[in-house]
């Protein structure tokens, strides 16, 4: 089924590494605007679910649709341009730079200074890092990292980490934002601020979120569709609610016999 | 980074400031006069006009050297230092720069001032080539496919290509002139190569304040968060090695035209592994590393350790009569530059450039520690 309303229609795919078989006919749909949490246990095949919608991993079966267009050839940096950003599980941050200039990398697809006209300098590029600047400037305010804008990455706390690349994720003006376990590590203040800026990014810029999370009070909370996923299949989808229900998911997670 | 810290009272209150290279008027005044003040030197020197004799002819051609170098360096840095790619190809790179500066000049009688830009994008283009390894290998694997650089260019300078090369023999490179003036006496090449040096190194500067630097950048530090972050990782890979190369192209075809003649014994691995222990002793991914490191290097091999061998010839003979007196130059100086090399590592695992950098915050925060 092709729905060509949806944001995201991963059709079927299935993904194997040698005898692994990471996923098996996953398939689902996320419409505009929605956020959708994909839940299952370590191991589950959700993060190789991600990597399949970014590229980083090619499904051998099966189709990722973006806004109805099938990108699954694509490379992950054309998907990047496409409007797929991410945030990783374990931090993928460029550690040697300012939490600033992490942002400023996230803008590469929407400058056009070339090796030639950045070495110059003055005049394009110089113009086009002052209005990128002022871009990401915006995303430093909403993120509430102005007092870090300057602080070597390597050296900030785990909590702020997770939050710089969600502002890295955000400085890419994505259309659809995959978020690979955002609050796994944090406290519970940590976790209250991360839902809030998730819940204010789909609210005001009516983005479209596919989140990997283990915390099922978040999950239930913010989400307004949840996939289960287990041993690289999908188990279960629906409502939050329906989602507490259903057996499948029940077993799974505490290993009851039906 | 010292950048980000302001000396007290000095506030940006425009992006354009923020991103300014030199940041207050002190700052200008201070960058421009520097500048001016080395233009200045040679005309010091009893070869200078004035025939004063404040600056001794020698430290000309340190300072040429020195430029040189920095120029090869920078690009190396820009390779190795911000995208991450190590090469141990790079005097091969300048042997291909000097060659076909050389070249162009002898056997085509083409201009000097052509001649540079061509050898550098000849270079840049062979860079490219040893450049596509880097697709599927990182690290030490990719230093041995670069290796392969370093010694098939000089074989292919050396044999096929003899006819126009001379093979293992120096080969003469007339003299650069412009509107009828001749660049032969002694200082003259200075004016050609400090500011190719300066500008090149401002180059570098400008490219990594700005969206190339920062894809380089983000290669270097996670490579599978930029490619999926909307950097071609290729792309940036290959560029990062055209531009290396075309540096050490640059800089080879000056150092030809420096010495007037083309040694192939000057490019080979030995000098590969310097230029690469300049960079890392100034401090690799630092603007500034190249300068720190290659001025170090070239001066303690040829006025510190030089100067250190007289009064050792006195007392050494004595201790280590093994080494024939007449050899001890020789013997002595790898000895003496290794243990230095190896002294500085430890005390700046970082590079002088870091070391910079910690001076600079500690003078801009005095009197206070943080």
């Amino acid at each position: 089924m092709v729905n060509s309303a949806a944001k995201l229609h991963v059709d079927n795919i299935s993904l194997g590494f040698g005898g692994i078989k990471a996923l098996q006919n996953v398939g689902f749909t996320v419409g505009h605007g929605e956020i959708v949490a994909v839940i299952g246990p370590n191991g589950a095949g959700k993060t190789s679910l991600i990597n399949s919608i970014t590229g980083f991993y090619r499904p051998q079966t099966g189709a990722i649709r973006l806004d109805g267009v099938d990108i699954t050839p694509l490379p992950p940096y054309k998907r990047a341009q496409l409007g797929i950003a991410r945030t990783f599980q374990n931090i993928a941050l460029y550690t040697n730079m300012t939490a600033l200039d992490n942002l400023m990398a996230a803008r590469h697809i929407h400058m056009k200074a070339n090796a030639f006209t950045s070495a110059i300098f003055y005049g394009l590029a110089r113009r086009e890092e002052i209005a990128n600047r002022q871009r990401v400037e915006e995303i430093v305010d909403f993120l509430e990292m102005e007092n870090i804008r300057k602080a070597i990455v390597g050296n900030l706390s785990y909590g702020l980490r997770k939050r710089v690349e969600l502002g890295r994720a955000l400085a890419l003006e994505p259309t659809l934002l995959l978020l690979d376990e955002p609050m796994a590590g944090m406290n519970v203040e940590e976790k209250e601020d991360m839902a809030r800026f998730i819940l204010d990014i789909h609210e005001r810029q009516k983005m479209t979120i596919v989140l990997i999370e283990h915390d099922m009070g978040l999950v239930m909370d913010i989400s307004q569709r949840v996939v289960a996923i287990d041993f690289g299949r999908k188990i279960a989808e629906g409502t939050p609610d329906e989602i507490k229900q259903d057996e499948h998911v029940i077993k799974a997670y505490l290993g009851q016999e039906i | 980074m010292s950048s980000n810290i302001r000396p007290s009272g000095v506030f940006d209150t425009s992006y354009a400031q923020d991103i300014a290279l030199n940041r207050t008027r002190a700052d200008k005044w201070l960058s421009n006069g520097l500048f001016l003040l080395l233009l200045l030197l040679p005309l010091l020197s009893s070869d200078g006009p004035l025939g004063l004799n404040i600056v001794p002819t020698l430290w000309i051609g340190t300072l040429n050297r020195i430029a040189i170098f920095v120029i090869a360096v920078q690009g190396l840095n820009v390779l190795t230092g911000y995208c991450g790619q190590i090469s141990l190809g790079h005097a091969a790179f300048m042997a291909v720069g000097a060659y076909t500066g050389a070249i162009l000049g002898r056997q085509l009688g083409m201009t000097f001032w052509l001649a540079l830009p061509i050898a550098a994008l000849v270079t840049g283009l062979v860079g490219l080539i040893f450049g596509l390894p880097s697709l599927r290998v990182k690290g030490f694997y990719l230093a041995m496919a670069t290796l392969a650089a370093q010694f098939i260019i000089p074989w292919l300078l050396r044999y096929p290509l003899e006819p126009l090369t001379n093979g293992s023999r120096p080969l003469d490179v007339p003299v650069p002139t412009l509107f009828g003036i001749s660049f032969a006496a002694d200082g003259a090449m200075f004016y050609i190569i400090i500011p190719a040096a300066v500008f090149l190194s401002l180059a570098a500067r400008n490219m990594l304040r700005s969206r190339v630097g920062r894809a380089l950048i983000s290669v270097r530090d996670n490579d599978i968060a930029a490619e999926q972050m909307g950097i071609n990782v290729f792309n940036y890979k290959l560029l990062a090695f055209f531009v290396a190369a075309m540096f050490a192209g640059i800089a080879g075809c000056l150092a030809a035209y420096n010495t007037n003649s083309v040694s192939l014994d000057t490019f080979l691995l030995d000098q590969s592994i310097a230029m690469l222990a300049m960079l890392v002793i100034g401090g690799a991914g630092y603007p500034l590393g190249p300068m720190f490191g290659v001025t170090l290097v070239l001066l303690l091999q040829q006025i510190i350790i030089p100067s250190l061998i007289p009064p050792l010839n006195n007392v050494l003979p004595g201790l280590l009569p093994f080494i024939n007196s007449v050899n001890i130059y020789a013997a002595l100086s790898p000895l003496i530059f290794g243990a230095a090399l190896a002294i500085f590592l430890v005390f700046n695992p970082r590079g002088l450039a870091h070391r910079w950098e910690i001076i600079k915050i500690a003078w801009k925060l005095r009197p206070f520690s943080h």
